[in-house]
């Protein structure tokens, strides 16, 4: 297995899939002439030719909403945000148009679009480059929400993503593109629904996407050394949720940690910690835990950056509370 | 209150060349849709169909005019206030009225209601109910025409009241950049709900806001169908044959409130009823007995629109409830 990074592990996804299908084209800003802002589409226009690779000037709303156009009449758009946190100016398109069309037609149009992009804080980029937004997309019937922690995932993931047909919105962590691992080289695709162990353990299961899945497992290790062998489980997609693989987990285990980069009210991982409760109730042994970014929006200054967001320390801090251990 | 002057700027009263087998279906389109809408508040005042109810009464010329400027393969996206524009792409009656009554034999098999009917069939990408947003999807239905180069043009509509959103600025731009083979189509019927024109624009003109863009624009009254198909296919032929887009603005006048809940209060009867005299489908059938149309073949056209809606009617009452709802695809 070759070795790659995340950013090429993108890449190869959109080349691949371009070479399959020529209904397939990437737009947004900067996707072409610059090769992209974190240059995940890095040479796909000297490849393609800017009838598939196609940059777009700063409107948002209104590329999103002629993917969602093209996606109608059979086109398989990509649409690259250069952030997401710049999709909230094209919600619209993408709450109001693309995830109800297919339900609003009658099932006559679907729209087999990928909205994707970095998600996620970065760092040092201020409170309106800093958002983790899965949450407002996994609200609603009609998306589903991907958000791949390795170079393997976002390559497998983002394929079958394209091949959808429904609208995908594909959350790219902005600190992963530099992330390296082992990619198979024969091509495959990874089903959307469908979670990862990220690491096997017996003491407590901790629930963690893009990320957060690195600190729980770096958390993981810190605690092995006290004895305490936690599961990291990843769903990897919120939307379909991999239900099953974190309740064969906590049933196991019998505790469960929830770990996320956005905001705890309302947040995702609310969600899965009602499906814990729901369906293992008789199987745990202490409350569910939740440890999310603190309710703000983002400092600037790198040691406040620092401690809004969830560390190792405070992965720790929750599964000693949920062994009953502090 | 008085009509603002922007509605008669191109009022010419000039008859445009036409005959008798050319006008005579897009009256009797015209005349269905009316007949359709009729019956549908008939419906609505007894509890039949919910929800919203926007009714085009008063604006036929236009969605019955731009669409004949078409070809069935091309595409039309309009707003929540379209079941005339789907009627005119050639969905029938019957569908479109079930739907509005949420029965399963409805268009979209009573999952979309009044403000969203679609129909692959006749290439009717859909009715939106977010004002400005569909402006994007047009364009890109007509991006996808470019990109495959399948020489089909989409027609956008839309009421004045877009222009101000940016959904419709966004569209407008990137349209114009791309040259998308798509015909903007602003049914100005001078109230966005509630608000005329001069409270909601700084300008008179919706039109100059292609110079903008650089774009192709138009601008005439609403009330001649044969005017209205004319110039509509102006644009249609440039959108084809150079792939430029062309804002339209058409003037017309609903005669009916914003939707069924609306009483229409911030107009006068004096201003509602000078619009109705120039009626465009009195005007239409005055034409056709001018061209020599008789007064029996007339009246046996209108008896068959009579016969279709209440077949239609029909339909719609007697069809089953709606049965299942859709909410994503699933891939065997």
């Amino acid at each position: 297995m070759a070795v790659i990074s995340y950013r090429e592990a993108l890449n190869q996804a959109m080349r691949e899939e371009m070479e399959r299908d020529a209904s397939v084209f990437i737009m947004g800003e900067e996707v072409g002439h610059y090769n992209g802002a974190y240059k995940v589409t890095q040479g796909l226009l000297q490849r393609f030719s800017e009838r598939r690779v196609i940059d777009a000037p700063i409107a948002e709303m209104g590329f999103a909403g002629i993917g969602v156009g093209a996606a109608m009449v059979g086109l398989r758009p990509i649409i690259e945000f250069m952030t997401f946190n710049f999709s909230l100016v094209a919600i619209d398109q993408i709450v109001n148009s693309a995830a109800k069309i297919f339900q609003m037609s009658g099932g006559q149009f679907n729209v087999p679009i990928v909205f994707r992009g970095p998600s996620g804080p970065a760092v040092q980029v201020g409170s309106q480059h800093s958002q983790s937004l899965e949450s407002y997309y996994a609200h609603v019937p009609g998306l589903k929400v991907v958000m791949p922690s390795t170079p393997a995932d976002a390559k497998g993931l983002l394929k079958t993503a394209i091949r959808d047909d429904n609208p995908v919105i594909f959350m790219e962590g902005e600190t992963l593109y530099g992330l390296t691992g082992e990619v198979p080289d024969d091509e495959y695709t990874i089903p959307l629904g469908k979670g990862r162990i990220a690491r096997e353990g017996k003491d407590v299961t901790l629930v963690a996407w893009s990320r957060m899945v690195h600190v729980c497992t770096d958390a993981a290790k810190v605690l092995a050394e006290r004895g305490i062998e936690c599961e990291v489980v990843d769903p990897r997609t919120l939307r379909p949720l991999d239900t099953e693989i974190i309740v064969d987990s906590v049933r196991k285990t019998g505790r469960c940690v929830i770990v996320e980069v956005g905001w705890p009210v309302a947040g995702f991982g609310a969600e899965v910690a009602y499906q814990v409760q729901r369906h293992c109730l008789d199987a745990l042994d202490a409350p569910v835990e939740r440890v999310t970014s603190d309710d703000v929006p983002m400092p600037y200054a790198k040691n406040l950056e620092d401690e809004v967001q969830p560390q190792v320390k405070d992965v720790v801090a929750a599964v000693e509370r949920a062994l009953y251990l502090a | 209150m008085t009509t603002p002057d922007t509605a008669r700027v191109e009022l010419d009263g000039e008859q445009t060349a036409t005959t008798v087998d050319e006008l005579a279906p897009l009256y009797r389109q015209m005349l269905a849709i009316r007949r359709l809408e009729e019956a549908s508040a008939k419906a609505y005042s007894v509890g039949k169909i919910g929800g919203f109810l926007h009714l085009i009464i008063g604006q036929e010329a236009v969605c019955v005019g731009a669409t004949a400027a078409l070809r069935p393969d091309d595409y039309v996206v309009a707003t929540y206030r379209e079941h005339g524009h789907a009627y005119a792409k050639g969905v029938p009656a019957r569908p479109i009225l079930a739907e509005l009554y949420g029965k399963k034999t409805g268009l979209v098999k009573g999952l979309g209601g009044s403000m969203h009917l679609f129909d692959k069939a006749t290439n009717f990408l859909g009715g939106y109910g977010i004002v400005g947003g569909h402006v994007p999807i047009a364009a890109g239905a007509a991006f996808a025409s470019k990109y495959r180069g399948d020489g089909r043009v989409t027609l956008c509509f839309f009421g004045e009241g877009a222009s101000t959103i940016g959904g419709f600025a966004e569209g407008l731009a990137l349209a114009a950049l791309w040259k998308l083979p798509v015909v903007l189509i602003c049914e100005n019927n001078q109230y966005s709900m509630g608000t005329p024109l001069y409270r909601s624009l700084a300008v008179e003109d919706v039109s100059m806001r292609a110079l903008a863009h650089g774009m192709a624009r138009d601008r005439f009254d609403g009330d001649d169908v044969v005017k209205v198909k004319r110039r509509i296919a102006e644009a249609v032929d440039r959108a084809r044959t150079t792939g430029e887009p062309t804002l339209v603005e058409v003037i017309t006048y609903r005669f009916r409130g914003h939707s069924m809940s609306d009483p229409g209060l911030y107009r006068t009867k004096e201003e509602v009823e000078e619009w109705k005299r120039r009626d465009p489908l009195n005007r239409s059938r005055a034409r056709l007995t001018e061209l020599g149309m008789s007064a029996e073949a007339l009246d046996e056209l209108e008896a068959d629109v009579k016969t279709e809606i209440e077949d239609a009617v029909r339909f719609a009452e007697e069809s089953p409830a709606a049965d299942a709802y859709l909410p994503y695809v699933v891939k065997e």
